[in-house]
């Protein structure tokens, strides 16, 4: 037989039954739990903070900043690769918006550069990487301090007010609040999510990611564009890196050109802690939401409970490295 | 008559190697040709040009008469050649739809993936071509979770659900059993019998033997001898074999 016909058969029926369930989706469940777990314990150890919502609008008022950027990558990860220079590609994107609002006047023009200029700095991590084969944790190292680098010698070490761009749509539409207490940072997070899990799960650029992280070899031999895909998922970063960066200093209204120092490290743990694997191949965006949060609301929880700042990197840590061997886990489990 | 596809005075350089040198090659419109020859020799790189995965340094390539130049994978997958490769060209982690929809993901008219119909077409094929009958595996289920043959069949049937007119096998019957082997060469006798045209590279010269119309024999990348199966013993092959390993010519 060498060509397979069309015959009447059984069609697939995707039944469901909760132990596939359980399987298929066993990361998500993990990270979903330790949520919940910690979450109770927050509650439990702070009930007058973790039961009023103060608490949860602020969260909602700082996590997307970083979270916004953990979700495309997730996606530079599940494609086998990382970026450590998006910090440095949020402060050159706001450099851009003051250089081009200087000339122009125009929020929005210069939110528009800033968002090119993400691409483009995107763009150039995948050609230093794709092209000439440069380990991508060794290439954004570099481009990291690059980008910093021009960020200080552009803007000479000055920060500046934006308090002009109050006056304009722009401010409300990124940073505003909705029903006068949910933070527009937080529907962008949202937004950002659906777009990133759509681009992932459903479509072939998505499928591409998958497999590169899997196995690049398998990807080319059959014909898929390997080079193409990484490079778009360092553009990806780029672009929605300055995005956040344009929120987290309208939400200030204050350009630092430190902006994105601090997030490196809570961004990265946000992705691992979801349960996307360091070497590629699988991920889940879902995992990284939570991730974020839980990094995110690890801080305030920490002093809410009554113990002193200092406790919180410790706490961080026995909570990441805790969940990355569940996830670990969890996955040879499923194997 | 012409060829399904003919090489005509190609090499191929990686830096300094030479891994083909003038080489001229042709298959027929239906027939097994053999490709034998030592490690080394070149025969994965012919068939990497053949499907597109390298290009040749010299040398011209034709398709059905018609010259090809640039070959890609996927141009050369729209003319009909599908590869079972050496390496399986799996992803373990991903799903088994994942896996046959490698690269040809089938999308609706939104452009987004067809996932439902990526999962009912890997039903079929499971169940009707790759004899999959136990309940434990489904469309979700990981590759990486099979056996040697089970992947196998999951990437012949790959190369055979996208109708191809040329399907090229790299040491197929690497790491499989003698039932898995036997159903592997009855199925390249099956190629031959539905009018098309195979490439197959094995190490073992008694299943090339036993399933190919011509053999070709690579070594150092040239081509040191072709031999049509029905005018050679086996035993005759073997020894001419053995004599270009050593001399790098025939007697």
């Amino acid at each position: 037989m060498t060509t397979i016909e069309e015959t009447n058969t059984q069609t697939y029926k995707r039944s469901f039954s909760l132990r596939k369930f359980f399987r298929r989706n066993g990361t998500q469940l993990g990270i979903f739990t330790v949520f919940v777990l910690l979450w109770g314990i927050f509650i439990i150890s702070a009930p007058e903070t973790f039961l009023s919502p103060q608490i949860y609008y602020a969260f909602m008022s700082t996590i997307p900043f970083f979270a916004i950027v953990a979700m495309p990558l997730t996606i530079t990860v599940i494609a086998g690769e990382i970026d450590l220079s998006f910090p440095a590609i949020m402060a050159i994107g706001m450099v851009a918006f003051l250089l081009v609002y200087d000339v122009s006047q125009s929020v929005w023009l210069g939110s528009l550069v800033a968002l090119l200029v993400g691409l483009f700095a995107g763009w150039l991590n995948g050609i230093i990487i794709v092209h000439f084969g440069i380990p991508s944790l060794v290439a954004t190292i570099g481009t990291q301090f690059f980008w910093r680098g021009a960020v200080l010698v552009l803007s000479q070490g000055k920060s500046g007010t934006l308090v002009y761009t109050k006056e304009t749509l722009l401010h409300p539409i990124l940073v505003g609040k909705v029903f006068g207490v949910i933070p527009m940072q937080m529907v962008w997070l949202i937004v950002v999510t659906i777009l990133c899990w759509i681009l992932l799960n459903r479509t072939r650029f998505g499928a591409h990611v998958y497999l590169i992280g899997d196995n690049a070899e398998s990807a080319k031999l059959m014909g898929v564009n390997t080079g193409r895909v990484r490079i778009r998922t360092f553009m990806l970063v780029g672009l929605v890196a300055v995005f956040a960066g344009i929120l987290a200093s309208l939400h200030v209204t204050y350009f630092w050109p430190s902006l994105g120092d601090g997030y490196l490290l809570r961004t990265l743990a946000s992705v691992f802690l979801g349960g996307t694997s360091v070497f590629g191949g699988v991920g889940t965006l879902f995992g990284t939401f939570f991730g974020a949060f839980i990094i995110g609301a690890i801080e305030a929880a920490t002093v809410a409970i009554g113990l002193t700042g200092f406790w919180t990197q410790l706490i961080y840590g026995l909570i990441i490295v805790i969940s990355v061997i569940m996830h670990a886990y969890v996955r040879r489990k499923v194997e | 008559m012409t060829f399904r596809v003919e090489l005509r005075k190609v090499s191929k350089h990686f830096g300094e190697v030479c891994a083909l040198q003038d080489v001229d090659f042709q298959l027929g419109q239906n027939e097994v040709v053999g490709l034998l020859g030592d490690n080394g020799a070149g025969k994965s790189t012919l068939i990497k040009i053949i499907t597109g995965y390298y290009q040749q340094s010299t040398g011209e390539l034709f398709f059905n008469g018609e010259k090809v130049d640039h070959l890609t994978v996927p141009k050369a997958r729209q003319m009909g050649v599908e590869t079972v490769y050496q390496e399986r060209a799996l992803a373990e982690l991903q799903s088994l739809w994942r896996n046959i929809f490698l690269g040809r993901e089938l999308t609706n008219r939104f452009g987004l993936l067809d996932i439902k119909k990526m999962e009912a077409e890997t039903y079929r094929l499971m169940t009707q071509a790759m004899g999959f009958t136990s309940a434990a595996v489904s469309p979700e289920s990981k590759v990486g979770t099979f056996s040697g043959g089970e992947r196998q069949g999951v990437a012949i049937v790959r190369a055979l659900y996208f109708d191809a007119d040329i399907i090229i096998l790299d040491e197929p019957t690497m790491g499989l059993s003698l039932k898995e082997t036997d159903k592997l060469l009855n199925f390249v006798r099956g190629i031959r019998g539905a009018g098309k045209s195979s490439i197959f590279i094995d190490h073992n010269i008694v299943h090339v033997y036993a399933v190919a119309d011509r053999v070709v024999v690579i070594d150092r990348g040239k081509v040191a001898g072709e031999f049509m199966t029905d005018e050679i013993s086996l035993d005759d092959l073997m020894a001419n074999m053995i004599h270009i390993a050593e001399t790098g010519s025939f007697a």
